[in-house]
């Protein structure tokens, strides 16, 4: 099977075995049912054990898998007559951003995504799914638009991060995020956030400042790679599988910390097995969400996504302190 | 063996390169075979007409008049015109002014340099406003401002989406300062349209440039433009000779201003009325939603 992932092996393996057999059994004059029957009931058990405790290194590696379905293949499935808008009337278009107007069961939408390639060539258009300013204030062009006439705001959260360069920088790649962090604040209508991918600090909030939030279960969300932490933390990238296991930046820590309102189930293995049947899940999520969501007047919106983030962080007092 | 090239090139005949006459460019009988400017490919201007002007061999666009725009573009029999009698006056006494109005008038069988009015794409009912480059290059002058004005405060007053097809060398000249004042007419109108919720489609066709790119036709919720269209605010000739720089071949096309964020999208004639049908119903209020 092509993509398979190192942790996933042993099952691969044993499925492999299963098959051999079945041929085996075709071609020679030999009985091995009950065999293939015992193997079929490990494997089973197998599956079970390994898919069922992935390992938070092992979630980033299907996070970052080359065929993990894109804020696009979601939108194909999920929605009707999407019409994608480019530009930010300004500079350019920002290919690591799709963005557009569509349909969901027939409730008019906006929707926004980090988009990544999914090739080389397709990649590089796109700069890996990873913004220039460009792409944030095209996606808030569309964000004020949507808010004009009245369209929820779905946003798919999929990035390593904000770009990392010298022309993002020169054109204010922070004023770009923090302007998508303010406005998204004020927006009277509903936004969601749903993380399909890797979640990669600022360039991933910056589409994230939402009243629901969900993971996919194998995405990540994070301050920084975990390439990254360890580099800082540690001076060794080398460590990022430690730091991926301390920072807590899967689907069910940031449930645990009361980050996310929900973790949406993948399909066993990887979303990547089955866009299709991926898609079927997030359509039930955001079905409930939008259901939950148009009931509240525009102010009980706004003030809604403030108590979200006011309450976020851990704190204690003192009560022998140092007084100046 | 090198030398024989050599030998066998200085005995060849002399060629001559061609220039074609202005005759000859466009030496296909007129009327019946029309020549496409981009492909020079020749073919009937019958087909071609059927094929909403646009060539049957490149995907050239040609110029589209407000007629023309009108019966491929909305429901058969749905367009209602407004103010088709409004005409200009000569408020700077600009000499030849009206004798030059009326001569387009004669030429082109329409009033102004825009046709205005209601109708209907696919059933959803729009207000909208046709610009024709073939009166005084589509120039803005009182009347067209006030045209478009009016257009646009009956969307309003029906509350039903405007559209506008811009095709404009900018503002008209014979007015002066007037002219200039209609991009603020305009403008305003549209910002209190947009505040009261009102939908804005801009389509912009080949040329649109001037006063009128700089007002309405950037105005829209969506900006689009016809595939090759010339948009911009100053023209080539003037940037070139001001920075005394070479300019890209594709400067002011449509193509450069999607590169550079200023376009939604880029929407060739056949796909028009399918694409512009799905963003009316996606803001058509009150559908139904199927939990």
């Amino acid at each position: 099977m092509v993509g398979e992932l190192e942790f996933e092996r042993p099952v691969v393996q044993l499925r492999n075995k299963i098959a051999e057999l079945k041929e085996f059994t075709k071609s020679a004059d030999v009985d091995l049912s009950s065999e293939i029957e015992k193997l079929e009931l490990r494997l089973e058990k197998l599956e079970k054990d390994i898919y069922e405790n992935i390992k938070p290194w092992d979630r980033v590696q299907i996070a970052r898998h080359p065929n993990r379905p894109t804020t696009l293949d979601y939108i194909a499935h999920l929605f009707d007559g999407f019409f994608e808008c480019h530009g930010d009337r300004a500079f350019g278009d920002d290919e690591a951003i799709v963005g557009g107007v569509a349909k969901f069961r027939g409730l008019p939408v906006t929707v926004i995504g980090h988009q990544r390639g999914k090739d080389t060539k397709e990649n590089i258009r796109r700069n890996f799914g990873m913004p220039h300013p460009e792409g944030y204030r095209k996606a808030l062009r569309l964000m004020k638009q949507a808010d004009k006439f009245n369209r929820p705001i779905i946003c798919f959260i999929d990035t390593k991060g904000a770009y990392p360069g010298k022309a993002a920088e020169e054109r204010g790649q922070s004023e770009a995020i923090a302007r998508n962090l303010f406005e998204m604040a004020g927006f009277n209508v509903p936004v969601i956030c749903i993380v399909i991918g890797e979640g990669g600090s600022g360039g991933a909030l910056a589409l994230g400042v939402g009243n629901r939030m969900y993971m996919l279960e194998n995405s990540t969300y994070s301050v920084i790679s975990p390439e990254g932490a360890a580099a800082i933390l540690w001076k060794d990238s080398s460590l990022a599988k430690k730091a991926a296991e301390s920072m807590k930046i899967t689907a069910p820590d940031l449930k645990e910390l009361g980050i996310i309102d929900d973790i949406i189930p993948e399909i066993k293995g990887g979303a990547h097995k089955d866009v299709k049947g991926q898609a079927e899940e997030i359509d039930l999520f955001l079905k409930k969400s939008l259901k939950e969501l148009l009931e509240l007047s525009k102010e009980e919106l706004v003030a809604d996504r403030y108590n979200r983030f006011r309450t976020i962080g851990e704190y204690s007092f003192l009560k022998d302190y140092i007084s100046i | 063996m090198l030398k024989e090239l050599f030998t066998k090139n200085t005995h060849k005949k002399k060629k001559y390169a061609t220039i074609p006459t202005e005759a000859a460019k466009n030496d296909v009988p007129e009327g019946i075979m029309t020549k496409c400017p981009s492909c020079k490919t020749i073919m009937y201007t019958k087909e071609l007409n059927k094929n909403l002007k646009v060539c049957l061999h490149c995907g050239f666009h040609f110029a589209m008049n407000a007629k023309e725009r009108i019966v491929s573009f909305l429901d058969e029999g749905s367009f209602e015109e407004i103010n088709e009698n409004m005409v200009s006056e000569n408020p700077l006494n600009f000499p030849d002014y009206l004798e030059k109005v009326e001569k387009d008038r004669q030429k082109t069988k329409i009033n102004e340099a825009v046709v205005t009015g209601c109708g209907s794409v696919n059933g959803n009912k729009i207000a909208l406003a046709i610009m024709d480059s073939t009166f005084r290059m589509g120039s803005m002058g009182s009347v067209v401002g006030e045209k478009i004005t009016r257009a646009i405060e009956k969307a309003d007053e029906m509350s039903i989406p405007f559209i506008i097809f811009t095709a404009s060398g900018g503002a008209r000249m014979q007015e002066g300062v007037l002219s200039l004042m209609q991009m603020a007419k305009t403008s305003v109108a549209l910002k209190r349209f947009s505040d009261n919720g009102g939908l804005i489609i801009s389509i912009m066709t080949h040329p649109t440039t001037g006063g009128v790119s700089a007002s309405f036709a950037s105005l829209g919720d969506y900006n689009f433009a016809e595939p090759g269209a010339l948009i911009g605010f100053a023209g080539r000739r003037v940037i070139e000779q001001s920075i005394r720089e070479e300019l890209p071949e594709d400067f002011q096309t449509a193509e450069f201003l999607l590169k550079h964020g200023q376009l939604d999208a880029i929407i060739s004639r056949p796909d028009l009325i399918d694409k512009i049908t799905n963003l009316l119903e996606i803001h058509q209020p009150g559908g139904e939603i199927e939990w």
